[in-house]
């Protein structure tokens, strides 16, 4: 019995960081049906960046806000260096755009940091709460508290503001949205630092339990991606739940089948859901909102 | 990929400058960025440090040391590439390099059919088990690490273990290499869990081997952020097993990103070059260590590392085999071969036409991480 419960801590804790990558991919995608394969990056870089100013001696909480900042910065110039230029383009090219970006940071991030792993401590300590027998670091909280915050601030942004209906509707029919007042380009670039700002608050919260080095943004991304294909790209509600249901599924199997078969399990699942569900759990009522 | 640049320059210019022909030219590809840089970059950084440090004392001989060094990034197709350009452009008389098993394995079949005595700084067995006539290698293999891991057991009394490996190609292989010897020390594997190299929590795995019967004590082979979270899963899960970590993370960042509460009386097979300062006078590899570890963190102002260690026995190797060949690359196989007691950073390595290691278990120390620090155990 406490095995099972360790197991849906654990996959918990490893689906809400799923899902707060996964969360990372709404915005941009929304406001222009673009995946931003640099998301990952995006995390990477909320995470080295408070590592770094963290040990040039800033405070924790002021790192972080920095680290914050820096990506969003990064994010909007990401737009209007590469992608705004490209306007034009079909969406598979402004994709392809984002998986050449997520390279280039990359190898900066590998000249301008280092190519070693880094931590910062936890927030709260790691002294392991106990439930029931089974245990979690107060870090991964702060993980599932991070997303869940995140998650409602994007339903709200969506669902009851102008701007966040204004993201919506230039994804929807750019000309249209120009037509009825919409600044399609602020749109495009407030979308960008708002994702980016998003993975980085991810990078900042994930980084003392996964932690940190050049090169995590591409698994990172990759299990993002999957989560918010799993639940319906474009939805937080789906980036959500998807990325909680991913890491249960693989903890589950590595607890209970074989931990061989954890990645092909939870890949099956998705393959079988969007088999029948091409939009995902929760991908068709985006549609309908728009 | 700038690095490489210069050095292939500036060793152009010495060439076509002062026709010094009688140069002994070495060539170089290690894996300097790209995945593989952890290893590559202090490799890179140690062959350029240890030529020149041979150039400055006199060279071999009176001549100096020709260096040619590629980054080929980890990738096995362009190591080949490199290693041809090697032997056919540059037309170098010897061979270090190979960052990675594949790197190597590319390298590998170059420098067997153009007959150059090549050293490569990869791991796999495989490398030298057949033996091949011109390549030898001065890292250590998975194989001896778990060697050196069940012989340690075997004192502690321990026989029933559970494994928990990472799926990249250092955990996959050395998994497979000790799963392969443990019958030898009577060692039994009650679980056998894996986690892929990027996954951020190994709780199930360990709940699953916590709950298996019997169980003595956990073996984690594997690279990476991966070790570092399965220490600190065990000590959240509160496991009293002892815990077990490959060579591959003996390194002061290991107990950094793991946490020195967290790493208290983990056990692994490091080399001496990790604990220099703490090794007896009596040690014969003392000096070896505390001099190249001197120069190296007085040049780069970074921590020495295993992998450095690996090149700087393969270029001292080179240069005293190059001592006895000179600039003739039958005579340098033969005097690599003929090498006997020689004391390296890695081990001390006695080469012969069975063995183009030339190392045994000694070479591995086992250490203890005690209050965030390393201890030697035997």
């Amino acid at each position: 019995m406490d095995a099972l419960l360790q197991f849906l801590l654990s996959g918990v804790t490893v689906g809400a960081v799923y899902a707060l990558v996964a969360l990372g991919f709404t915005i941009i995608y929304n406001a222009s049906d673009v995946v931003n394969f640099a998301q990952g990056e995006f995390v990477m870089l909320g995470g080295m960046i408070t590592v770094f100013t963290y040990q040039a001696g800033l405070p924790l909480p002021l790192a972080a806000v920095l680290a914050i900042a820096i990506t969003s910065l990064v994010g909007v110039a990401l737009n209007k260096l590469a992608l705004e230029p490209a306007r034009g383009a079909p969406v598979v090219s402004l994709i392809i755009i984002t998986i050449g970006a997520s390279i280039f940071i990359r190898g900066a991030a590998q000249l301008i940091f280092d190519k070693q792993l880094h931590r910062f401590p936890s927030f709260s300590g790691d002294q392991p709460i106990h439930i029931l027998g089974a245990t979690l670091v107060p870090q991964s909280l702060w993980v599932i508290g991070g997303a869940v915050l995140v998650f409602i601030g994007l339903w709200l942004f969506f669902t009851k503001t102008l701007t966040g209906k204004a993201v919506l509707a230039t994804a929807n029919n750019r000309l249209a949205a120009q037509l009825v007042g919409i600044n399609t380009g602020w749109i495009m670039t407030l979308s960008f630092a708002l994702s980016a700002a998003i993975g980085a608050l991810a990078g900042v919260l994930v980084t003392p339990i996964t932690l940190v080095g050049y090169d995590v943004g591409v698994g990172l991304a990759l299990k993002g991606f999957a989560a918010a294909m799993l639940g319906g790209m474009g939805n937080p509600k789906g980036a959500l739940v998807g990325g909680i249901a991913l890491g249960l599924l693989e903890a589950l199997t590595a607890g209970y089948l074989s931990s061989q078969y954890k990645d092909a399990v939870a890949f099956i699942v998705i393959l079988a859901v969007l088999f029948v569900m091409p939009q995902g759990l929760f991908g068709k009522s985006t549609t309908e909102r728009v | 990929m700038k690095l490489f640049m210069t050095t292939a320059v500036s060793a152009l210019t010495v060439l076509g400058g002062t026709a010094a022909m009688a140069d002994i030219k070495l060539g170089a590809s290690v894996s300097a960025s790209g995945p593989a840089a952890f290893l590559g970059d202090p490799e890179a950084k140690t062959i350029e440090m240890m030529v020149d440090q041979i150039n400055e004392e006199g060279g071999i001989n009176g001549e100096k040391i020709d260096l040619v060094l590629y980054d080929d990034g980890g990738d096995p197709n362009k190591a080949r590439t490199f290693a041809t350009r090697l032997v056919e452009d540059d037309e170098v008389v010897a061979i270090i390099g190979g960052s990675t098993t594949g790197t190597t394995m590319s390298i590998l079949s170059v420098a067997e059919d153009a007959e150059v005595p090549f050293i490569s700084l990869a791991g796999a067995i495989q490398i030298i088990d057949p033996v091949h006539k011109w390549v030898f290698k001065t890292p250590h293999t998975d194989r001896m690490a778990c060697e050196k891991i069940f012989s340690d057991m075997q004192k502690k009394g321990i026989t029933k273990i559970g494994m928990i490996s990472g799926t990249d190609g250092f955990g996959a292989s050395m998994q497979a290499q000790c799963k392969d010897v443990a019958p030898k020390y009577a060692i039994e594997i009650l679980s056998d869990e894996t986690y892929g190299p990027q996954d951020a929590d190994m709780t199930p795995q360990l709940t699953k081997i916590r709950n298996t019967q019997g169980v003595q004590a956990i073996l984690n082979p594997g690279f990476g952020q991966g070790p570092a979270i399965v220490t600190r899963n065990k000590a959240q899960l509160g496991i009293d097993l002892p815990l077990y970590e490959s060579h591959g993370v003996a390194s002061d960042g290991f107990i950094e990103l793991a946490g020195a509460a967290a790493a208290e009386g983990v056990r692994l097979p490091g080399t001496a070059l990790l604990v220099a300062s703490i090794l007896p006078e009596s040690d014969p590899q003392k000096p070896v260590v505390t001099a190249y570890k001197a120069a190296y963190e007085a040049k780069y102002g970074e921590t020495v590392s295993t992998f450095g260690g690996y090149a700087h026995d393969a270029v001292d190797l080179m240069s005293h085999a190059m001592k006895t060949g000179g600039n003739d690359p039958a005579a340098i196989r033969d005097a690599l071969e003929a090498t006997q007691g020689y004391v390296g950073t890695t081990g001390i390595y006695s080469f012969s036409p069975e063995d183009h290691l030339g190392l045994d278990l000694s070479a591995f120390k086992m250490l203890e991480i005690h209050d965030g620090g390393w201890t030697l155990i035997d």
